[in-house]
């Protein structure tokens, strides 16, 4: 697919979930989605290695937008970037935006075939600073 | 600083983390989000793990080694802070360092850790800790010097407001408590310093 994929990445397993199936239900499915939640262990928390495969999952050449929402999944999705590597990391950006309006007007950018420039623009729209 | 046993320093390092998990624990608990202690043990007993394996390495490919353990199994915010803190050591220091690359890299290791939790030397974290440590590093400090120096930087982040990290929700309240990181962070400067500090 050659639209920008989404991935969310959040403490809890159940809040990244269904932030997914909010944009599916209102985005639809031209969009590459992936989520992850959780320390790996079975608590709340991120981890890097899920990330990394939820930017696999959701990968497109377009690029891939990462929602996030507090601190250490922001410091954990841009360490998965930087291991990541180049060249694909230069097309992975993490934005600053709420997690559930951030991720559905991404996704809803991304659909119209935006690129990642434009759905981060959009995402950042709705951050107060 | 000759003749590092860095399997015995690997494995020094990681029992000091275990056994204080439960003294990490209760710190994060007061003003975080009381996983440290847990998420620490769980890294460094994965590091621990492969002691043999990481020493066998020279030392610049051990440490970015570790870091890559670290970020992959600490979890929380503490993975990526310690990982790449390790991670930017291997990156800067020589297979047999002097103190004058020690220092260098360390200085290095120190911006790389404040650029990833874009954070700065005064907000109640583990920086506070390593930058003492690396002044004393540049001053020429013994040992146990920089090791009480660590110890003495950790005590000082207990007045500190926090202003990143979980514990800088609670703003004010989280005035009064050590910062976990900073505690973390002490622990392993000492045993390095000691270990590290035998062998010299």
């Amino acid at each position: 697919m050659s639209n920008v994929g989404i991935v969310i990445v959040s403490h809890s397993p159940l809040v990244a979930e269904g932030t997914a199936d909010m944009v599916r239900q209102m985005v639809g499915d031209e969009v590459p989605l992936a989520w992850c939640g959780g320390n790996g262990h079975g608590g709340l928390g991120t981890n890097v290695e899920a990330i990394m495969n939820a930017i696999d999952r959701a990968w497109s050449e377009a690029g891939v937008a990462i929602l996030v929402d507090l601190g250490g999944a922001e410091t954990n999705s841009e360490m998965a970037v930087e291991m990541i590597g180049e060249p694909r990391a230069q097309k992975i950006i993490v934005c600053n935006a709420p997690i559930v309006e951030g991720a559905v007007m991404a996704a809803t950018e991304a659909s119209g075939g935006a690129s990642l420039r434009e759905v981060v623009a959009t995402a950042h729209e709705l951050s107060p600073s | 600083m000759a003749a590092l046993n860095l399997s015995r320093l690997i494995v020094a390092a990681a029992d000091t983390i275990v056994a204080h998990a439960e003294e990490l624990t209760a710190l994060d608990q007061a003003i975080g989000d009381g996983d440290h202690g847990l998420n620490m043990k769980r890294g460094f007993e994965a590091v621990r793990s492969e002691a043999e394996a990481f020493a066998a390495k020279p030392l610049p490919e051990a440490l970015k080694a570790i870091g890559t353990k670290l970020v992959m199994t600490v979890g929380g915010a503490s993975g990526p802070l310690f990982g790449t803190l390790f991670m930017a050591l291997g990156k800067e220091i020589s297979a047999a360092p002097d103190r004058a690359n020690l220092s260098l890299a360390f200085g290095k290791a120190i911006e790389a850790v404040a650029a990833r939790g874009k954070s700065q030397v005064g907000q109640k974290t583990m920086l506070d800790v390593l930058q003492p440590v690396h002044e004393a590093l540049l001053r020429g400090k013994t040992a146990t010097e920089i090791a009480d120096s660590a110890d003495a930087a950790a005590e000082a982040t207990v007045p500190m407001k926090a202003l990143r990290g979980r514990a800088s929700f609670l703003g004010d309240r989280s005035i009064g408590h050590m910062d976990a990181g900073a505690r973390s962070t002490a622990l392993l400067v000492r045993t390095v310093a000691e270990t590290v500090g035998e062998s010299a």
